[in-house]
């Protein structure tokens, strides 16, 4: 059976409706047809990024909307404590890869769909794996693998002097929950607030000063903290780094922060608590991930046929009390790192006394930046010079001297370039120096 | 129901001999072994806890109609484990079933909707169990008289209007809740009848914490007096808690002006400003103030208030239900009746016996902690003792309040919450709705609730979707706009509804569309768990989605 013949079929009929009939809604550029759903089956090619909470029900949603050509990225493998809202995944495929089992499992039920899954990392894979996708649709906890496929996309953007080639873009939809509270973008890459654009969104992460946790804690979440980042380290007591998947390690830090947390007369330290902190568990609910995910998918189907006008752009949702949502345009930063073609530049206040790791922490720590553990390389007198790049351990010892010499010393100017690289992005940041004490040195 | 709180009482006291137990025979307590079930509603039990739990797994949810969206309702409740569902549909599976409802498999056409849709939800946890009628909702109404009555929360999907009314009569008699949903094009409906609800935890985003620096029981007072802030030495002073800090200067504050607490702002000025003096400057003139100092300066706002009873609070206390207990009051009105009791003596409700984390030395911290948490203890043994003793005088069992339960509801006594929706049937039969003052913004989604009900109207009337039919689209549009600006008309509304939202939906044609469905199911189905759950906030009454301008709104009808 041809896929002509199955567009036309009475199964799709809910579907023939919003895309064969006009509609005072509809995106301008709208031309009810057959065509449409004809695009959708056969040539609209749908890359979906994780295939847990969200990515199981945006699967189901796209490929029930008539989806055909679906891939499925993911490099994780089912756990027990997924079933609860994972509903792709059954007791039996516990250990098993979540692409392969939710793209199997899809097509089983849903005839026609052909859903490719792919058992890897996003890093994995370069531009010309991703410019065959006409959307992008994430559905991700993490927001490191966030900005990198935002960066990818952004990368893959075509200027022509200085205009976008808008054939060059392609829409990423994104998709979070965290409890009962969640959101939902749309993000046209180079015509719209990326990810980097409204990094500030995201909370920081919390964090426990060191000297509380080793010499006044308070909080049973102190002393687990303290018995993971000390204790674990100090005894080592499986000759491994710490798993927060491993049973015995989670016991065992369980034993020593109730130990220590009666030691100090601190109550509340329970073994569901001791699993959250040293996992960074975020609740999740089925419930939640299904609203996320069907309005994130409801915008793929609306950006893929124009049979509507998509989300303008960002859609706050919060069902703790009552239902409440608040739906905005988040606005595209002018002098965004990512997405805009604005060279970045770093003012540095007194070169001869800022050093290259009062660099690397500001890069980490400003709201702007928020890398992990950027690489920094720049050229010297036409030549490549690394300055530092931690992810290498034999470069890692060749450089780590650097980080206590001054910009100065390293022979840095005003005006230096200095190449970031970072896993927050596929691509190096080149950021300009500037001294701000140059005229004075001048003088 | 009452078995189970029964149960549950006697969970709780073994857990705690066993943790006296651990206490005394070992220091170095054995990790516990972690049920399969914990494990697997790991990140929900983070949320409702394992009393919510319980609750799920007791409840039990009857749809009618096994719809995509029917489904996909279930589906959300289903997977976190509630105890057992029931759909009633007397549907035969057509082909646009199947391009829609992700719970029928393709080889089924013709087959029970009702049938295949509860295997395919069964399979998706094994913990559930489910059953099904091959009825129509209106057959079993007319057949089994009192079938509804034995569900926790019936869920309704393209109920026609004629069933819906007696469905909805039904069910507020016995107090049932009730969610009614429709999903048609990009827009979605949701509306929760309950003719009574009643909440102890409703998870505040944020709350302030209380403190009760101004009015200080014996314990507190005289731990507080002891500590003589500014002659502590430098490196005590910086490990003292907040609340000591604050509570000195208070003090002094107080002496400045008779007794008095600073109110308003300027007065709370005045005491953040002898807060902030009271260090000396360093030698380069600096005022360096450290954590716990600004922390104290930080905590004038919420921790020195007057004692005061929040009026929603206060409404509860004085609902007819706390007033006039009967045998039939449940635990929550009874304590509700002895929450009253200890605010007419003592002008405040219960102390919620915790602390907020602030930079302190451990010791000191913790020995503020052990105040707040005993004074706590002595106001929930209070209000479990009358609750107690109401309830015996009631005549009812020695057992029907549970020690635990006061103790959760004095705990969270500042956000109880009562909800007590209209009736559906009373909506549909009331001629005089005023809707004007939300019709004055054009972009209202009330439109869209006048929308819906013209919509049921339609279908009662015609039998068919608006736009159903290819070739009916025009004509439709034309018998639709009668049927709303009739609706309008008899509320006594004046507005017209833009042509073009009537367009709209019968370009639809009673389209359901899946991902718009998922949408309402997650929320319907959310819903549901609060009501179990007796967690969280349920919406109030009626929710409007519109996935075309991705806007939401919810009105109290």
């Amino acid at each position: 059976m041809s896929e002509t013949v199955e567009s036309s079929q009475k199964r799709w009929g809910h579907l023939r409706k919003v895309l064969e009939r006009p509609g005072p809604f509809c995106h301008p550029e709208f031309e009810p047809s057959s065509e449409i759903l004809d695009f959708i089956m056969t040539s609209c090619k749908i890359l979906i990024i994780g295939a847990g909470g969200l990515g199981c029900e945006l699967l189901k949603d796209l490929a029930l909307m008539g989806f055909k050509q679906i891939h499925v990225i993911d490099m994780d493998t089912i756990d027990l404590s997924n079933l609860n809202r994972q509903f792709l995944f059954r007791h039996k495929d516990i250990g098993s890869a979540k692409a392969e089992v939710a793209a199997e499992f899809i097509n089983k039920r849903v005839a026609g769909c052909y859903v490719t899954p792919h058992f890897c990392k996003i890093q994995d894979y370069d531009e010309e794996f991703y410019r065959q996708f006409h959307i992008v649709v994430c559905g991700l906890d993490s927001i490191v693998a966030r900005r990198w496929i935002n960066g990818m996309l952004v990368a893959m953007l075509q200027y022509e002097n200085g205009v976008l080639d808008q054939s060059s873009v392609i829409p990423m939809v994104d998709g979070g929950t965290e409890g009962f509270k969640g959101n939902a973008r749309v993000i046209l890459p180079g015509m719209s607030a990326c990810v980097e654009c409204t990094l500030d969104l995201y909370p920081p992460q919390v964090t426990y000063p060191l000297c509380t946790i080793a010499n006044t804690p308070r909080l049973p979440e102190h002393c687990i903290e303290y018995v993971k980042v000390i204790t674990w380290p100090k005894e080592n007591p499986f000759n491994t780094a710490l798993d927060g998947d491993d049973p015995q390690h989670i016991g065992w830090i369980y034993e020593k922060s109730m130990e220590r947390a009666l030691h100090f007369n601190i109550p509340g330290v329970t073994y569901r608590l001791v699993q959250g902190v040293v996992k960074n568990i975020i609740p999740a609910v089925a419930s939640t991930n299904a609203i996320i995910a069907g309005i994130c998918a409801t915008e793929v189907f609306k950006i893929a046929t124009s049979c509507c006008v998509p989300m303008n752009n960002y859609m706050v949702f919060n069902d703790v009390d009552g239902i409440y949502s608040y739906t905005y345009e988040a606005e595209k930063k002018e002098n965004c790192l990512v997405c805009s073609q604005i060279p970045q530049e770093l003012p540095i206040k007194d070169p001869s006394l800022m050093k290259l790791k009062e660099i690397i922490s500001l890069l980490c720590e400003s709201v702007i930046y928020q890398m992990k553990s950027p690489g920094i390389t720049t050229t010297i007198g036409g030549k490549n010079k690394t300055l530092y790049i931690s992810a290498i351990k034999s470069i890692e010892e060749k450089t780590k001297d650097n980080l206590n010499k001054t910009l100065t010393e390293l022979g840095l100017k005003d005006g230096s370039e200095i190449m970031v690289a970072d896993v927050t992005s596929p691509t190096t940041l080149v950021i300009k120096l500037k001294f701000m004490n140059n005229d004075v040195e001048m003088n | 129901m009452k078995n189970c709180q029964i149960l549950s009482g006697f969970f709780n006291f073994l857990k705690i001999t066993n943790s006296l137990c651990k206490k005394m025979s070992s220091p170095a307590p054995k990790s516990p072994e972690q049920s399969v079930k914990s494990k697997k509603y790991d990140r929900q039990l983070r949320l409702w806890g394992d009393h919510g739990q319980k609750n799920l797994e007791n409840a039990k949810i009857c749809l009618i109609n096994a719809t995509a969206l029917g489904t996909e309702i279930l589906k959300s409740l289903v997977l976190p484990g509630i105890g057992l569902f029931t759909i009633v549909d007397g549907e035969k599976i057509c082909e646009e079933d199947i391009g829609s409802n992700f719970f029928l498999e393709v080889d089924t056409l013709g087959s029970s909707r009702a049938q295949i849709a509860t295997q395919c939800l069964l399979e998706l946890n094994p913990d559930v169990r489910g059953d099904y009628i091959d009825e129509t909702p209106e057959h079993v109404m007319s057949h089994t008289q009192d079938f509804f009555n034995n569900f926790t929360v019936v869920i309704a999907t393209a109920l026609s209007e004629k069933t819906l009314i007696p469905l909805s009569k039904l069910l507020w008699e016995a107090n049932i809740p009730l969610i009614v949903c429709r999903s048609i094009g990009f827009l979605g409906y949701i509306r929760l009848q309950v003719k009574e609800h009643t909440v102890i935890e409703s998870h505040p985003d944020s709350e302030n914490p209380d403190l009760r620096l101004g009015q200080p029981w014996d314990a507190l007072k005289e731990h507080l007096d002891q500590i003589d802030v500014p002659n502590l030495d430098k490196k005590t002073r910086s490990h003292t808690p907040a609340l000591v800090i604050l509570y000195y200067f208070l003090k002094k504050y107080r002496e400045e002006h008779n007794g008095l607490l600073p109110k308003t702002r300027l007065e709370k000025l005045e005491i953040k400003k002898m807060i902030e003096e009271s260090i000396p400057s360093d030698e380069h003139g600096l005022n360096l103030l450290e954590e716990n100092y600004k922390e104290a300066i930080h905590y004038v706002n919420t921790a020195v208030t007057p004692l005061k009873i929040p009026s929603n609070i206060q409404e509860i206390l004085e609902d007819e239900s706390c007033v006039n207990l009967t045998q039939n009051s449940n635990p929550f009105w009874i304590m509700c009746a002895a929450l009253r009791e200890l605010v007419q003596t003592d002008g405040a409700l219960p102390l919620r016996g915790s602390l907020p984390d602030m930079a302190s030395d451990t010791n000191s911290y913790v020995a503020l902690q052990q105040i707040y948490q005993k004074q706590a203890q002595v106001h929930a043994e209070i209000v479990y003792r009358r609750a107690d003793q109401i309830a015996r005088n009631l005549g009812l069992g020695q057992d029907a309040i549970i020690e635990n339960d006061v103790k959760l509801f004095c705990k969270h006594a500042a956000e109880l919450h009562v909800m007590r929706t209209s009736c559906i049937a009373d909506e549909y039969e009331k001629t005089n709705v005023d809707l004007s003052s939300y019709l004055e913004d054009s972009d209202s989604l009330m439109f869209y609730y006048i929308m819906f009900r013209g919509l049921e109207r339609f279908i009662s009337e015609f039998n068919a979707y608006p736009g159903q039919f290819d070739d009916q689209v025009e004509p439709d549009v034309l018998k639709l706009k009668g049927i709303l600006s009739k609706l309008l008309n008899e509320w006594g509304c004046s507005h017209a509804l833009r042509d073009e939202r009537v367009h709209e939906v019968c370009r639809y044609g009673g389209a359901e569309l899946h991902s718009v469905s998922a949408v309402l199911g997650g929320c319907a189905a959310h819903e549901v768990i609060k009501l179990i759950t007796h967690q969280y906030k349920p919406l109030n009454n009626t929710f409007i989605c519109d996935v075309i301008s991705s806007n939401t709104a919810t009105f109290c009808l």
